[in-house]
């Protein structure tokens, strides 16, 4: 098979020693990030940006994979040991997570979490395989007017799944878009909004934007109650002797069917932009909790095993999936996936169906730094837990202060322009009071990527159309397209009520911890 | 747990939760039994990172209680999130109860590690206007 043979070019590129290396690097700040509350994988690559200078392509892109797929197995370790996810996709596993290690099995949670994440990012990789090709022949064929309905599924699904309301979400989601029309317009040359400021005229980098609500944003927050904590720090269960280690035969006949499970409600999910990670957590410990029986069923909120492994493997699966609509169309449904386009665009590479043609070395290295990177994270992950505690004990001032430097410095060196570096610090404190007040600041970054796309192709569709607006729903692809958009809401409603219901419940045990 | 009284003397630990810590905590009693004191506990957290080794929880509170009620001293136990470096909230409680002996847990730091991260122990040992026992684990 073609792609077979172009997979294992890809192989032989990534299994060189430079790019192991740079897939460990990148794993290693990937779990890192992950582990730590509030700092995520989508901050980190936006940090990481000015990489791109320096390094080519391949080596970057490997790294910034290694952060995605880091990120959320970090999560979990924080997740399991004391019960603060570190990102949202690890919201779930510290439902049941945390109840095991308060059990004192919490080396078997934080192993059936890093094995079922290997097993569902390894199956959603195969997956993400033999899939993206089948895309990309179909997505070649698609037209302006097909990618404008895609890409506004993409918006609506974003704005309305990546955080708590619907109408926030689409008031970040708007900002964003209206933040990605600052400068000049592309088809016609004229200014928009650029105020006749000449440091406006090129727009405003997304980079600018994500390392502000992110990081600037971020550590405003945190400095806003930073006296907050420490948390206790569940032990690992370990002491009673190696036979109390890892897990025993029975979790392993407990978890690798939520395992499985797990990845395949997470992969679909990723697929399709409906929110990333964070919704095929939430599902698959639904179904986890539905498909326990007796003994096991009791065992919910009390640290079942299950409710681990399910979820765990699902945000793993999700992450591969999100690569597929990246990787063949060109769509970022995650801020990390947005970030991720943004450095393929960098490099002057412009993520869509003709990528895998033009840029095929580049794509299948990617790919097989995935399989390799996911190994690595599996055993990183168990020996080091002990490591990645260590972090949290670092101070947040220090913390917050190197991220701020960090991101200070990278902001300027996008354009050497101070002017660039006021814009970071305005947008920090925009992002600051969007955190105070519950905005999402994910959308807001995905429709500054998408939306000078989605303009383009919606200007393009309309002057092959001659203006003629009823073209937009035009061509078959669109009515499949806009029927499924009209078909997810219906379905959207039901997942949300069943995660209001689970976030209800997460809430108690943290309430009676502050006590 | 038990206010002790103005006019008794009295020792102060800073405690922190480590062997380290428990090795100086036992000193602390047997100070307390030769100069007929009371001892005052202070285990302090700054609350700025989100792991702190020290501080000590309802568990280890309880394993740090039921030793001090064995050992029969007069005791208390202050516990608090402080702005202050660990070393300063010590001082302060020395001051504030005219301590007669301050008691710490020292330990080895190589003089690098010194000058980056700065020594709780050094600036207890420079000042406190009273005698501190250094206990080494």
């Amino acid at each position: 098979m073609d792609n077979l043979n172009m997979l294992m070019e890809g192989f032989a590129t990534a299994a060189q020693p430079v790019y192991l290396l740079y897939a460990l690097f990148g794993v290693f700040i990937g779990t890192a990030v992950g582990v730590l509350p509030g700092i995520g994988p989508a901050m980190t690559v936006a940090l990481l940006m000015p990489i791109t200078y320096s390094l080519e392509p391949t080596a970057a892109m490997i790294v910034f994979a290694g952060i995605y797929y880091g990120g959320m197995y970090g999560g979990s370790t924080t997740s399991i040991l004391l019960n603060t996810p570190g990102e949202s996709a690890s919201i779930v596993t510290a439902l049941e997570g945390n109840k095991m290690a308060k059990a004192g099995r919490g080396a078997a949670a934080l192993a059936t979490a890093a094995i079922g994440s290997f097993v569902a990012g390894t199956i959603a990789t195969v997956l993400l395989t033999f899939l993206a090709p089948i895309i990309v022949d179909f997505a070649i064929n698609l037209g302006p007017v097909d990618f404008v309905a895609l890409m506004v599924v993409a918006f609506l699904t974003i704005g309305a799944l990546l955080g708590g309301s619907i109408i926030r979400g689409m008031a970040s989601l708007l900002l964003g878009l209206f933040i990605g029309l600052v400068g000049v317009d592309d088809t016609t040359a004229q200014q928009r909004y650029t105020f006749g400021i000449a440091g406006l005229t090129d727009g405003i980098d997304v980079v600018l934007v994500a390392v502000g609500l992110f990081a600037v944003g971020e550590a405003l927050y945190v400095a806003a109650r930073m006296r907050k904590g420490p948390i206790e720090v569940m032990s690992m269960g370990t002491e009673s002797g190696n036979s109390a280690k890892w897990m025993s035969k029975d979790d392993w006949k407990r978890s690798w069917k939520p395992w499985l499970r797990g990845t395949f409600i997470g992969f679909p999910i990723g697929t399709v932009p409906a929110g990333g990670a964070d919704v095929s957590t939430f599902l698959s410990y639904a179904a986890e909790r539905k498909l326990a029986k007796g003994k096991n069923k009791k065992q919910f909120g009390h640290g079942a095993i299950e409710g681990v492994a399910g979820p765990e493997a699902a945000n793993n699966a999700a992450a591969a999936g999100v690569l597929v609509p990246l990787l063949t169309l060109g769509i970022p449904t995650t801020a990390t996936a947005a970030m991720m386009l943004t450095a393929f665009q960098r490099y002057q590479i412009q993520p869509g169906p003709l990528l895998m043609e033009t840029n095929g070395a580049l794509v299948w290295a990617l790919i097989a730094s995935l399989y390799i990177g996911n190994l690595m994270l599996l055993i990183l992950n168990l020996p080091l837990v002990g490591l990645w505690v260590k972090i949290l004990q670092i101070p947040r001032p220090y913390l917050y202060a190197g991220i701020l430097v960090f991101g200070a410095l990278g902001a300027y060196s996008l354009n050497f322009a101070l002017m660039d570096v006021g814009i970071l610090l305005v947008i920090g404190v925009l992002g600051f009071f969007m955190r105070q007040y519950g905005y999402p600041v994910a959308p807001m970054v995905v429709a500054m990527i998408l939306g000078p796309m989605f303009e383009v192709q919606l200007r393009r569709g309309l002057q092959i159309s001659q203006n003629d607006r009823s073209a937009l729903v035009s061509t078959p692809f669109t009515w499949v397209v806009y029927g499924a958009l009209i078909l997810m809401f219906v379905a959207s409603f039901f997942i949300k009520r069943a995660q209001k219901k689970m976030e209800s419940v997460q809430l108690e045990p943290e309430l009676e911890e502050s006590k | 747990m038990r206010i002790p009284d103005k006019k008794l003397r009295t020792v102060v630990l800073g405690y922190v939760l480590s062997p380290l810590g428990h090795a100086a905590l036992e000193a602390a009693i047997t100070e307390c039994a030769r100069r007929d004191a009371k001892l005052l506990v202070i285990n302090s957290t700054r609350a700025d990172r989100t792991v702190d080794k020290n501080y000590a929880f309802s568990d280890d509170l309880a394993t740090l209680h039921s030793i001090l009620q064995e050992s029969g001293v007069t005791y208390e136990v202050r516990q608090f999130v402080s702005e202050q470096l660990a070393s300063d909230d010590v001082i302060e409680a020395a001051d504030e109860v005219d301590a007669e002996l301050i008691v710490i847990g020292v330990r080895r730091r190589s003089p690098v590690g010194k000058m980056l991260m700065g020594s709780d122990s050094q600036r207890i040992l420079l000042q406190a206007d009273c005698n501190v026992l250094a206990v080494k684990a």
